[in-house]
Parts: C-alpha cells; structure tokens; sequence
C-alpha cells in the first residue's frame, strides 16, 4: 500500500514537473480546453438562467375558469370550495362585475360596455398550479372542465409548450455542443500527450528494461492528462463567472426597465466542481487513448 | 540459478542469432559468454533479461521459465536483474542521482530511502561526489560506472552486462571489471558478454564461446 502510494504520489509529482517545464505550451493547451468547456458551460448558465425567467413570468402557467353565465354564487362557492380542497395551487375568484369593470377602463370599450343591456360576462377562476409542467396543466384543465357550472377552462399553456419545446431543443442542441466539445478536448489531450510519450521514449524503454510495469509508465500521463483537463475546467469556470459578472449588471438594468428583478446566476461551488471533474475525466480519457496508442510503438 | 535448454531465437526475416544453446550458471557463479561480433552475445544476454523472448526451448532464470512466463509477470521478474549496456542506455535529461534513482522509483521505495541507497550505489562506484551532474558532462569510463550503479541498486540477484567496456580506454575497462569482481565476491550472479579475452586470465570465470549462435 505504501509503496502503491509513494509511486501515485511520484507519478502526480512528475506529472506536475512535466506540465510546470513547458509553461508556455502547457498555457495554450489549457487555453484550448479552458475555451472548448467553456462554451456549453455558458450555454448550460443562460439555459439555466432562462428557464427560471420563463417560470417566473406571469401568465405562462395560468388556468382559466369561466362559469357558466348562469350560474349563481353559491355555484362559484362550491368550485372554491373544490379549489381548497385540491391544495398545491393559488387561485382568485373574479367577480363578473369585477370583469365588467376591468373591461369598461380598456381603451375604446367603454361605450360599447355601455351599450350592453345587461352584463355578458360570467364569474371566473384565474387558478395557478405549482407544477408548471405542460401535461400536468393539461390534465389540471381536463378536471377544472369537468366540474359543475364550469362553461369554459382556457388553459394558458400553449406560451408554455413553446418555452418548454424551446428549452428542450436547446437542452438538445448544447447536448450536441458538449459532446463535440468533449471530443475536442480529448483531442487536444491526446496530442499532447502523444508528443510526450515520444519524447520520453528514450526513458521508457529504460525503464521498462529494469522493470518498470505498463502502469508505472503510464501513470504520470494519465496524471499529466488529468491535471490539464482539471485545470482547463477551473479556467472555464473562472471565465464563465466573468462572463456573468459583466453582463449581471446590464440584465438587471433591462430586467428593470420591464418591472421585473432578475439577475443572471450560476451555481458557482457545484459548477466549478463539475467542470474541474468534468475536464480532469476528459483529460484521463484522452491521455489513456493516446498511451495505449503511443506506448506500442514506443514499445 | 540460470539454466538455458536447447534455447534458439530466430528474428522476423529468419536469422537465427542463438541456436539450440544450453548451459548452466549455478547462483553466485562469474560467468563469461565470449565470442565475435555478432555471434549471439547480445542476443543471449537480452534473453537471459527477459528483454526477448525465445522462440524455442527453455530459459530458466531463479525458478521461472522465461519461454512461458506471463508478459505481465516480465517487469517483477526484471527487477531481480541489474543490467549493463554497452552504451550504458543513461538519462540526459537529468542528474547522475535521478538516474540511479529510476530503479528504486520502480520499486516503490519512499523517495527518503530511495536517495540513501542511490547515494550508497554511487559511493560503490566512486561517483557520489558527482551525483549532481548530468551524464553527459561525466567521462566514458564514468558513465559506464553510472550504469553500473543503476544496475546494482535494487540489490539484484543476477548482474548482466554486455560489453560493459567496448568503448573505454584499458585503465576505465580495468576499473569497471573490479567492480563486477567485487559484486561477484558478495554472492551476485555476473554474467558477462564481452569478445575481450584478457578477462578470462582476470577474473577466471565460466566461460561460454558463441559462433554464429552456437555454443562451441
């Protein structure tokens, strides 16, 4: 165990000498991993970012109940009553005079509210379930229309299939993204490494003349492999953070101009973690395909 | 203990560099395998390292059969043998230390250890007060020493070495066989491949004559 762990530490220890002789090579191979997570680190933030806004906004994940014209109060009392008892959802009752009043202050209907002998308008529910899943507004709807009285249930949810459509395509087409991406990385590891095992060969077939075991050769390329794709992940992260601590503040401003507070974030411990293992996977995955490419014809 | 057993290794392209060879090197003995340039020297030595593998007959080096032995099995079978090349096979991109260094790494040692007995190898072959030095700025004669050390450091059972003073002028090759003398005095196995025949009067070894693969 002592002597597994001496020759880890010694591999990690070499791998590190190795990255720190090259400073300059070493910058741009993290520069190309760094930039290669960084786009659908981005992309994954402003997702993110917009499906909290899409949740957040008014309207997307409404219900609305309208009772028949005829029906009394005691009727809008006994859907009320349902309602209550549902739980898991907000809901207000609007008043058909209340409506009639609404209608009248919009522009240009006035007069023609005016004009109506008596008011057209029935009672209604403006109900808003927690679940804003698309299907579970729909079978929320098919319930409402089912009650007594109910004329007419206008589920608000086509804006939200549209929003949940678009975010999924977009979920799809950042999937496509990081695969791409992912690839590039273990390309660029792979080339980095490549070159290393060969201008190490003189050292390998030493050492695989005292004794040296395929693992012990190995290990400070996977290591090697590793430790950039961690740090490509942290120069990610770190960029993406800047990212958004330049354009935190202009949405904000924007976001005000519309009466709404919102500010971009991102979970910066549990992103900066993914990135950094992300990327240090990456790196060990491309350093083992190049070894065991590389190694056979060194060997 | 090696004992080789109607042992030939035949390269790609069908030259045979041994043929049918069979000897015994009992534990502790100095053996000598002589003989022409290209006779088989190197290629028995490298057998007998497990760096090639017969392609008939039997090699057994302390108990394991080389012919049959496991691939995964070669590199803790190797550790049990110091080798010595002819062209010393060193590091230049680091000091005399890290070079002896590199066996001791492959075992395991903890880097304390390790340095210490490095240290002990090069004081073994005169070179402790160079163990900073990259192998390129020692002479021929001290760098073949170098080898040496590496090769003696993890205390192998069996030293191997082929032509170990090809390249060294008489008083560096003098120098260089002491220090086989000396390892075989304290129980090693030596074994040596050379074409010098001044040995033989020097250090009165077991000695095997190839010609053309063949043990005369």
């Amino acid at each position: 165990m002592s002597a597994w762990l001496t020759q880890h530490r010694a591999a990690f220890a070499q791998a590190v000498r190795r990255l720190s002789s090259a400073p300059l090579s070493a910058l741009l191979s993290l520069l190309a991993i760094g930039i290669a997570l960084t786009l659908p680190a981005a992309g994954y933030v402003l997702l993110d970012n917009l499906r909290e806004l899409g949740s957040r906004a008014s309207g997307v994940k409404q219900i609305s109940v309208f009772m028949e014209t005829g029906a009394s109060r005691k009727d809008s009392a006994e859907i009320e009553n349902r309602l209550r008892q549902m739980g898991k959802l907000d809901w207000r009752f609007v008043p058909r005079e209340d409506a009639l009043q609404r209608l009248q202050k919009t522009e240009g209907m006035a007069e023609i509210v005016a004009s109506l002998p008596k008011n057209p308008l029935p009672d209604a529910f403006i109900v808003e379930p927690q679940d804003s899943d698309p299907a579970a507004l729909e079978a929320l709807g098919q319930t409402l229309s089912d009650w007594p009285k109910v004329a007419h249930v206008q589920l608000d949810s086509a804006w939200a299939k549209r929003f949940d459509a678009f975010l999924r395509l977009g979920r799809l087409a950042l999937t496509l993204l990081a695969g791409l991406f992912a690839a590039g990385l273990v390309a660029v590891t792979f080339n980095t490494i490549r070159l290393q095992v060969m201008a190490q060969a003189a050292e390998i077939e030493v050492a695989r003349m005292i004794g040296a075991t395929d693992a012990f050769i190995r290990r400070p390329f996977y290591y090697y492999g590793a430790l950039q794709g961690a740090l490509g992940g942290l120069l990610a992260a770190a960029l993406v953070q800047g990212g958004l601590s330049l354009l935190s503040a202009p949405v904000g401003e924007l976001a005000a101009l519309y009466g709404a507070a919102f500010t971009l974030h991102a979970p910066v411990i549990e992103g900066t973690t993914a990135l950094a293992i992300g990327g240090a996977l990456l790196g060990w995955l491309g350093a083992q395909l190049s070894v065991s490419l590389s190694l056979r014809r060194v060997g | 203990m090696i004992v080789a057993s109607n042992l030939t290794k035949r390269y790609p392209g069908g030259f045979e560099a041994v043929r049918d060879v069979s000897f015994a090197i009992k534990a502790g003995q100095m053996a000598l395998i002589s003989g022409r340039s290209g006779a088989g020297k190197t290629t028995l030595v490298k057998l007998m390292a497990s760096i090639e593998r017969p392609t008939s007959g039997s090699l057994v080096v302390n108990g394991q059969n080389l012919a049959t032995l496991r691939q995964s099995a070669l590199p803790y079978l190797r550790r049990h043998f110091g080798l010595v090349f002819q062209d010393q096979k060193l590091l230049f991109d680091r000091s005399a230390l890290d070079n002896v260094l590199l066996p001791l790494q492959i075992a395991g040692l903890s880097r304390r250890d390790a340095i210490r007995r490095a240290q002990a190898a090069l004081d073994k072959v005169g070179l402790l007060a160079r163990e900073k030095a990259n192998p390129i700025a020692l002479s021929g004669g001290e760098q073949q020493r170098l080898a040496i050390a590496r090769a003696v450091v993890n205390r192998p059972s069996v030293l191997l070495a082929d032509e170990p003073t090809a390249n060294l002028d008489a008083d560096s090759a003098s120098a260089i066989l002491d220090l086989f003398v000396d390892f075989h005095r304290v129980g090693v196995t030596v074994v040596l491949a050379t074409h010098d025949q001044s040995w033989i009067e020097r250090c009165h070894p077991n000695v095997f004559r190839l010609d053309h693969g063949r043990l005369l």
